[in-house]
């Protein structure tokens, strides 16, 4: 791996996106759209948004970044940009940091303004440290990016590569605790749960709500990184240099 | 010492052998790949820019084998598709893949001028013409001077006087001392190499230079001596 290379790849990677204004109205301004509107949905029981509304900071930012990366890289494989990579200087964790980089960078911003809209605008009770609802919100959407490159190795086209949304993120959505507590989950779902990753990026937003203790938020992280790192690692293992 | 020297090489594709036992050597010029599509052009290029899986037999490239981190900066690449992208320009594209290569930012104007693309530096890829964005491709494997070039059909479908051109880069380049692999499946484009490998159903059934392989067969043109190559196999 060389700095030069995975800088070089995040600053393209970037450049891309500033010419793409729509999926980065998406990635920005969509996440607080749909606070505003589950915010309104809950106009009459507030009570309910302030329950959900942590969980809300965790799941867009895993899901928008799971399904720019899967397309983005598979475009990278069907235009041949890849191919021609691949004969260059630049090894597999140049591309996959590079893109880890990117989009842990559009992660801080969008996290900063779901946040603001959240805590400033909607009046969700935080008692824990606004900063750290940016943290969490980075290190969930780098894993959702994490996850988005290591499935676009299984799929061969867009069509496909979007399928991978509701067969991986969909059921972790449902799990992670929003429309039920997950400990009062059936005893295997909640088992199930405790294994998948956006439950613990949804459980330290929950513990910032709700206390102002820091401890679980940062062994929260930690695991949402982990399970990162990991997925970009398994990316590393799928992505060939070599292809049939 | 040859450019590029392939020994036995095997490929396996999807259960179907695409190159069974292929022996070949490229020198310097510009050495023209022609034959039908789905002959297995684009597999023996990928297999000497090491991107293609193989199954057996040895590609050497400069010496050293084909895909190894020694070449990766010695070997330039244009895959069938322009593989560039189509969102950024034409400088942001050159200026990536320099930094890549961890050249200087002045070799991708180099580049954008040596193509003829001067003019269109600051324009998006993706609204460039066909022949355009062939360009920005060629221009990208230009980069760092490559030692060989590997391209994929860089010349399908442009304009006459655009091929004609594009030929004439290929020449220059060659003789400022990189050599030139061109695969196309154009017959008439056998006429502008210096040597030529003709290509049937992964198999090289003639190699040599246009006029060589015309005397040969005692055939007008190269299409000609295509066909009789074909007929006399059979």
């Amino acid at each position: 791996m060389t700095p030069r290379v995975t800088l070089a790849v995040a600053v393209r990677v970037l450049t891309q996106l500033r010419r793409d204004h729509r999926t980065l109205a998406m990635l920005l301004v969509l996440p607080c759209l749909l606070q505003v509107l589950l915010w309104w949905i809950f106009d009459s029981t507030p009570l309910v948004f302030d329950r959900i509304g942590p969980a809300l900071l965790a799941i867009f930012p895993f899901f928008v970044m799971f399904l720019v990366t899967s397309i983005t890289t598979l475009r990278e494989r069907s235009s041949g940009t890849l191919e021609r990579l691949f004969t260059l200087p630049m090894g597999r964790l140049d591309f996959l940091c590079g893109y880890a980089l990117a989009f842990g960078a559009v992660a801080a911003v969008q996290a900063a303004l779901a946040s603001g809209v959240a805590a400033g605008l909607l009046d969700l009770d935080v008692e824990g440290p606004l900063v750290l609802l940016i943290v969490v919100g980075v290190a969930d959407a780098v894993l959702g990016t994490a996850l988005g490159l290591f499935v676009s190795a299984f799929a061969r086209t867009e069509f496909q590569a979007v399928q991978f949304l509701p067969a991986v993120v969909v059921p972790q959505i449902l799990l992670c605790g929003l429309i039920l507590p997950r400990d009062h989950l059936p005893p295997v779902l909640e088992a199930v749960a405790n294994v998948l990753p956006l439950t613990y990026a949804v459980d330290a937003m929950e513990q910032l709500a709700t206390t102002s203790g820091t401890g679980q938020v940062w062994r929260d992280v930690g695991i949402v990184a982990a399970f990162a790192i990991a997925a970009l690692a398994l990316g590393a293992v799928t992505l060939r240099r070599r292809t049939d | 010492m040859s450019t590029v020297e392939v020994a036995g090489l095997r490929v396996v594709r999807g259960g179907r052998v695409v190159l069974d036992g292929l022996d070949l050597t490229i020198g310097p010029g510009v050495t023209g790949l022609l034959g039908p599509s789905g002959c297995g052009k684009s597999t023996l290029l990928r297999s000497i820019v090491g991107v293609q899986r193989v199954a057996g037999g040895t590609v050497t490239v400069l010496g050293a084998p084909a895909g190894s981190a020694a070449l990766r900066d010695r070997v330039g690449y244009q895959t069938q598709s322009s593989s560039v992208y189509d969102d950024l320009t034409v400088l942001e594209n050159l200026r990536f893949f320099a930094r890549v290569l961890g050249i200087g930012p002045a070799a991708a104007d180099e580049a954008a001028a040596s193509v003829d693309l001067g003019g269109h530096r600051d324009a998006v890829v993706g609204r460039l013409s066909g022949g355009q964005r062939s360009r920005v491709g060629l221009a990208v494997a230009l980069l760092g001077s490559p030692e060989l070039l590997v391209l994929d059909e860089p010349t399908v479908g442009l304009d006459p006087v655009l091929r004609r051109d594009l030929w004439a880069l290929f020449h220059r380049i060659a003789t400022a001392g990189t050599a030139v692999l061109v695969s196309s499946h154009v017959m008439d484009e056998a006429e502008r190499c210096d040597d030529l490998l003709l290509m049937r159903e992964g198999r090289i059934i003639a190699q040599g230079a246009p006029s060589a392989i015309k005397q040969r067969q005692g055939a007008p043109d190269i299409e000609t001596a295509f066909l009789a190559l074909v007929e006399g196999a059979e």
